[in-house]
């Protein structure tokens, strides 16, 4: 035990006198949750609409003016030509085409109805959705108002409609940095977690020193248990100093009890430390190291819904991606701070998270050899 | 009581295609300073490793202190101090952080131990906030001593501790070698330099993975079968080659500045090849006879121990 306590302060030492390691520790994370929060936001502002408008009559421009009255639209320019607008669109100037024909308003009182054109840059399919959905949502505005001014109350008795409200539970105002924190902290830690713990025993291996850590009588667990306690250590307070930070910056909810974000994290970064370890048992060099756990985090990262929901992927992924851990503890993260969700509804994914530490650890540990 | 410290038999490991260690058997004797010569790839660091422990043998067995290697390695972990051949202590530590260290992991304390490693610690004490990667090279082969006896190990396996060290700093490492041997304690040495055989009681020459010989230095230089001539001009690479095919030679080398040339009983008659040299014209000719020293003991032995088809390739690596 006392070789065990003198190893977890060897290694704290050797952190915080590697000068990279405090300005990672104290403002990676900082800087990580401004950047990417206020970033990685799936609102659509300022959507570049071009419009053309060949129509030029009362409702036309009725129709625009509700556009460009909305804050998410910027009505970027206007042309007559719609080759020109399709050229500004290639060109990546206009996120959004409007097309309203000649006759649109004459077609809309005669027969009752009138079509018009909206072109939408489906690049990025994610936000083409969304501009669609939100251009929808005003177009069927326009055309309540059309209804009610062009027709007699008395002819509107016939028209039955339904509408539907929505309302958002746990995230009413649909704020997506509220989202965006609790996933972020966890590929914050992550990333500090996987790196540090990969790169630390072959670190030990490119200097030499394991060689001399190996002719010692020092048992494998009392040295594995002396490399990840201090990063453990580093990750618990890394989520903590990022919740203070969430909290004071985007004032994040934390609905539920942070008893059990902890206990979950402590549990999760078993996981990731031991993942750490195994990477740097079976590679060589810090490079090495390096590029396999970026391997390993970039899939674990994208797959982990912390930017796309898992239900919109394959079956395939979905089954996949039970092997991902980060996706376990973002959900255990979002559900607890943003739903305050309970033990109850949660243990399922903390108890995946158990069974995934005692894997890991143990093939990790499996593999560690001190002799070649 | 066993007297044998270290016994080795059969040795055979490999790496893929080259044979590291081949079939190699050994004693040492308690208290005794043992040294290991050969050039680098000879096989001695894979030996260490071994010994130490950290390498697993393709066939053979050994001891250390009565321990088999394999099967107690526990506790030979206990009773041997390694020093591997690279520097590694924690560069990022002081000296004293890292003595600590390795006192806490062997589960004792540097004041336990403390006379056993007064006489070197005392050199590196006034640098002992020091960080180790700071250290001269000198500095660092002492700290690096005390890290390996801090846990007053039985036996030491030091792996090449004088290569990259000045002069100086070399005979004063083994003049504490020396007097480490007084405390009882079987010291294994491994060297690249051939000068530092007579410092051993005894040395086992390396090469390929062999052992060609063990003996006392002084075994090794009188049982040296050839006699010698040390010839000196102002061409070295050119007077090699006249040298080799000059009849009646065994073998020729250079030797620093001057080159040795080595031949059997009374074959060559150092007047006759006077005048040989200097009818190729080589200016400043300076023949001595001189006395084999361990390192023409092992150009020798090098040369026997090799099939002759690989002789020159050898010779020249």
């Amino acid at each position: 035990m006392r070789t065990i306590l003198y190893i977890i302060q060897k290694e704290f030492l050797q952190v915080f006198r590697n000068k990279a390691m405090l300005p990672i520790i104290f403002v990676v994370p900082i800087m990580q949750l401004i950047i990417l929060v206020n970033a990685a936001t799936y609102e659509m502002k300022h959507i570049r609409v071009c419009v053309v408008d060949l129509d030029l009559s009362g409702s036309s421009r009725k129709l625009i003016s509700k556009y460009s009255g909305s804050p998410f639209y910027q009505i970027h320019s206007s042309s007559f030509s719609y080759k020109a607008a399709e050229d500004e669109m290639k060109k990546g100037d206009v996120d959004m085409i409007i097309q309203i024909p000649a006759g649109f308003e004459k077609q809309a009182l005669k027969d009752g109805k009138a079509k018009a054109q909206f072109v939408i840059n489906a690049i990025n399919g994610q936000s083409a959705g969304l501009i669609n959905a939100y251009s929808t949502m005003i177009l069927v505005d326009y055309n309540r108002e059309i209804v009610a001014e062009n027709f007699s109350p008395a002819m509107m008795i016939g028209i039955k409609s339904i509408s539907a409200d929505y309302s958002y539970w746990y995230n009413p105002k649909l704020n997506y940095k509220t989202y965006m924190v609790p996933g972020i902290l966890v590929l914050l830690i992550t990333i500090i977690g996987l790196l540090l713990s990969g790169m630390n025993i072959v670190r030990e291996k490119e200097i030499g020193t394991i060689e001399q850590i190996n002719v010692t009588p020092i048992n494998k667990i009392q040295f594995i248990a002396g490399k990840l306690i201090p990063f453990w250590i580093i990750g618990l307070f890394e989520l903590a100093f990022g919740l203070a930070v969430g909290k004071l910056l985007f004032n994040i909810p934390m609905e539920g009890n942070l008893g059990l974000v902890f206990m979950s994290a402590a549990v999760y970064l078993f996981v990731i430390l031991a993942f750490g370890l195994l990477i740097s048992t079976i590679t060589n060099t810090q490079q090495q190291s390096m590029l396999v756990s970026f391997f390993f985090m970039v899939v674990f990262i994208l797959m982990s819904g912390l930017f796309t929901s898992i239900e919109s992927m394959p079956q395939w992924a979905q089954n996949l991606d039970r092997l991902n851990p980060l996706m376990y503890f973002i959900r255990i993260m979002r559900m607890v701070l943003l739903k305050g969700s309970t033990f109850a509804d949660i243990s399922h994914h903390f108890f995946a998270l158990v069974v995934y530490a005692v894997c890991v650890l143990s093939l990790a540990i499996w593999r560690y050899r001190k002799v070649s | 009581m066993v007297s044998n410290s270290v016994v080795v038999n059969n040795l055979t490991r490999r790496f893929g295609e080259t044979i590291a260690l081949n079939n190699i058997s050994f004693e040492v004797k308690k208290g005794s300073l043992f040294g290991f010569i050969g050039p680098d790839g000879a096989g001695k660091t894979s030996l260490f490793r071994f010994l130490t422990t950290l390498l697993l043998p393709d066939s053979g067995s050994g001891t250390v202190e009565g321990f088999d290697v394999i099967r107690d390695y526990k506790k030979i972990r206990n009773i041997s101090g390694y020093m591997p051949g690279r520097f590694s202590l924690y560069q990022d530590l002081t000296v004293e952080e890292n003595l600590s260290f390795f006192a806490t992991i062997f589960g004792t304390t540097i004041e336990e131990n403390y006379d056993l490693i007064k006489d070197i610690y005392s050199q590196i004490e006034p640098f002992k906030t020091r960080k180790a990667g700071k250290l001269s090279g000198g500095m660092k082969q002492k700290l690096a001593l005390c890290c390996a006896m801090i846990h007053k190990p039985e036996v030491l396996f030091l792996d090449e501790p004088t290569t990259g060290v000045d002069a100086v700093s070399r005979q004063e490492f083994w003049e504490m070698l020396k007097r480490l041997k007084t405390a009882g304690i079987t010291i294994l040495v491994s060297t690249p330099y051939m000068d530092e055989a007579s410092q051993c009681d005894r040395v086992a020459l390396m090469q390929g993975g062999r052992i060609m010989t063990i003996s006392a230095p002084q075994e090794v230089i009188s049982n040296y079968p050839l006699s010698l001539l040390s010839v000196r001009t102002g061409d070295i690479y050119r007077l090699l080659a006249d040298l080799r095919t000059y009849p009646g030679v065994h073998s020729v080398y250079a030797f620093g500045q001057s080159a040795h040339l080595a031949y059997k009983g009374r074959n060559v008659d150092s007047l006759n090849l006077y005048d040989y040299l200097a009818s190729l014209n080589y200016a400043e000719i300076n023949i001595s006879e001189i006395k084999a020293n361990i390192e023409d003991c092992f150009m020798e032995l090098m040369q026997t121990a090799t099939p002759p088809q690989k002789r020159s390739g050898v010779l020249n690596s």
